[in-house]
């Protein structure tokens, strides 16, 4: 994008030039101090959920495809992950690129045929899917049923690095947080990412330039769900579990929620939403179903009162990209 | 025992009911939505929980003031259609203006609220609410049994399916609504309330959600999660048929109930995703859906 030059204003500060790469650096530092501080089992599963909120981002918050059945992403690679592990053998590395071929097919799959709508009918359809997804994960017998999958080794890393060992494993996840982070982050800023965001602000108009908006909307697809696999897996091996729970319709409310506290469309909303979210949970895990209800209305203040979210207030705020 | 393809009849004629019974709830709960849809241009994501709240009204009804079936079938329906006419006077009129994608977010939160509320002073267990006590027993028709409150269900739901029908295609208050569908700044310009007329469909579309809770209520138990399930069958079943056609919402409501309880018959491991199957196959061959106009 070209920017009109002012040549009466003053050089910008480098706080607003440089605000990606500077929250970049602080997130990264936080992380790595985080551990010491906190527990690093939370850590390691709320960067799972960054992850997968960050990859759901990239669709609704740069495509404007709102995808109402993540969960079928995340669920699944997390199963496949999880079994590849526990019942093949393999180890963490190959565990968790099964669970995320697994994510990548499902994404192809679903995604073909969810593009075929458009609008309000696309999240209806994802949602269908992913239902319909869960309810083979409900009868199939490599899942477990209600057990799921309980106990998977954790394995050794490459052969090498022990991840029973807590800060192996929580290096390990940062590496996997940050890699995806930075490759969505790559995907925004390319050319193919500015042809996104153009069919998000005027589909019919970047078709008449001759786009094949439904090619680049089913990339766009596959790469999130693609993302949201790498995610579940991850949580498979750290949590050593996959379950029901990672595959049903409130975990894909859960995703959508978290990206819409921290912002739509925004690079860093998505991993303070997770987080917040999170927190939230486990402080108010004492008070059973009200965290339902919480849930619920901040879902419902968020679209009435706060649409930008968490980072796209303060981006707003202070004027500059985040 | 008749036997038709190797399936004894009164198995058969048994999960046909059902079919019917489900494509009664499929049938009533995809129509209000579609008449939501029409007017707010929102989908209604707390339509599940609404239709719960009526089977709970319905049973706090029986509970407090110790009225039956009858009396909650009217007085629920209304209450509910109340509270849905203040959620679209405190927040969904907020959000005409908006994104799509915003109606359904906030709606989903409404549910989650109700879900939770219902769970915290009901528990997650489900309430039984007998039958009414005159529509006890059944009738033997030979070939099957066909108990009265099922009968009930069915033959009531088609009527209402029809009269909503009638009213929004026949009557001068449908032709009202269905021009303030296609243009609410020339029909306001005439002088009439459009605004009012959107919170009052709103208004009728939860009545009819909790109309059905009602009518389920006897027929399953009456649970917090009953809707939460439910309703994502139900978007199969719009993305099926389409929201722009009031009877194609019907047929498609009842037909896919039947195949539904056909599947249960001849391949029960199916029964579940049938339908999300068969939403696959027409998103394939027919994208805009059975009774769907191309955008």
């Amino acid at each position: 994008m070209e920017r009109v030059v002012d040549p009466l204003a003053k050089k910008p500060s480098v706080l607003r030039t440089q605000s990606e790469t500077i929250g970049f650096v602080i997130m990264v530092a936080a992380l790595a101090i985080a551990p010491f501080v906190t527990y690093p089992l939370f850590l390691m599963q709320a960067m799972c959920f960054a992850l997968f909120a960050c990859a759901f981002n990239l669709l609704i918050g740069y495509v404007g495809l709102l995808s109402f059945g993540h969960a079928l992403y995340f669920g699944w690679a997390s199963y496949l992950s999880a079994y590849s592990a526990k019942a093949w053998g393999f180890p963490p590395e190959l565990a968790i690129l099964t669970g995320t071929a697994t994510a990548a097919i499902c994404g192809l799959v679903a995604g073909s045929l969810a593009i075929r709508r458009q609008g309000i009918y696309f999240a209806m359809i994802t949602l269908a899917l992913a239902q319909m997804m869960y309810f083979f994960a409900l009868q199939a017998k490599f899942t477990g049923g209600e057990d799921g999958i309980q106990a998977v080794p954790r394995g050794h890393l490459f052969g090498i690095f022990d991840l029973k060992n807590e800060m192996t494993m929580y290096a390990v996840v940062l590496v996997i947080f940050l890699a995806g982070f930075l490759f969505i982050y790559r995907i925004i800023h390319s050319p193919f990412g500015e042809v996104l965001k153009a069919i998000r602000e005027n589909e019919t108009r970047a078709i008449s330039l001759g786009y094949k908006t439904d090619h680049y909307k089913l990339v766009a697809f596959v790469l999130s769900a693609t993302l949201a696999g790498v995610a579940g897996s991850t949580k498979a091996i750290v949590l050593q579990l996959a379950s029901l729970t990672d595959v049903n319709w409130p975990m894909s409310g859960e995703v959508v929620l978290m990206t819409l506290v921290g912002g739509l469309g925004t690079i860093f909303g998505p991993v303070a939403g997770a987080f917040v979210i999170l927190v939230m949970q486990f402080k108010l895990a004492p008070i059973g179903e009200w965290v339902l209800v919480i849930q619920g209305a901040i879902f419902v203040a968020c679209v009435l009162l706060f649409r930008r979210g968490i980072i796209g207030e303060i981006a707003n705020k202070l004027r500059i990209r985040l | 025992m008749v036997e038709i393809f190797g399936i004894p009849s009164t198995a058969l004629f048994g999960q046909l009911l059902i079919g019917l019974i489900n494509g009664s709830f499929y049938a009533l709960l995809s129509l209000g939505l579609a008449v939501i849809f029409g007017m707010l241009n929102i989908i209604n994501f707390s339509h599940g929980a609404q239709y719960m709240m009526g089977a709970f009204a319905a049973y706090l009804i029986l509970q407090y003031s110790g009225l039956g079936y009858w009396p909650a079938l009217i007085i629920a329906p209304i209450i509910v259609g109340i509270t849905g006419i203040i959620i679209e006077r405190l927040f969904l009129q907020w959000l005409y203006k908006l994104d799509h994608l915003y109606g359904l977010l906030l709606t989903f939160g409404l549910a989650l609220i109700f879900e939770g509320v219902a769970r915290n002073y009901f528990g997650s267990a489900g309430l039984p609410y007998t039958v009414p006590e005159s529509l006890r027993g059944g009738q033997n028709l030979g070939f099957m049994f066909l108990p009265n409150y099922r009968a009930w269900v069915i033959a009531a739901s088609l009527l209402v399916c029809f009269g909503t029908w009638f009213v929004i295609e026949r009557t001068r208050l449908g032709a009202y609504l269905r021009a303030a569908t296609e243009n609410p700044t020339l029909v306001r310009a005439f002088g009439i309330n459009v605004p009012r007329m959107i919170t009052l469909t709103y208004g009728f579309g939860v009545a009819l959600a909790a109309f059905a809770g009602v009518m389920a209520a006897p027929v399953y138990n009456v649970s917090p999660q009953m809707g939460a399930e439910l309703i994502i069958v139900v978007f199969a079943v719009v993305v099926i048929g389409g929201m722009g056609s009031i009877l194609g919402a019907i047929v498609t409501g009842f037909g896919l109930g039947v195949i539904e309880g056909l599947t249960k018959v001849f391949f029960p491991e199916a029964s579940n995703t049938v339908i999300f199957v068969i939403m696959a196959i027409v998103l394939l061959v027919r994208p805009a859906g059975l009774f769907g106009r191309r955008a």
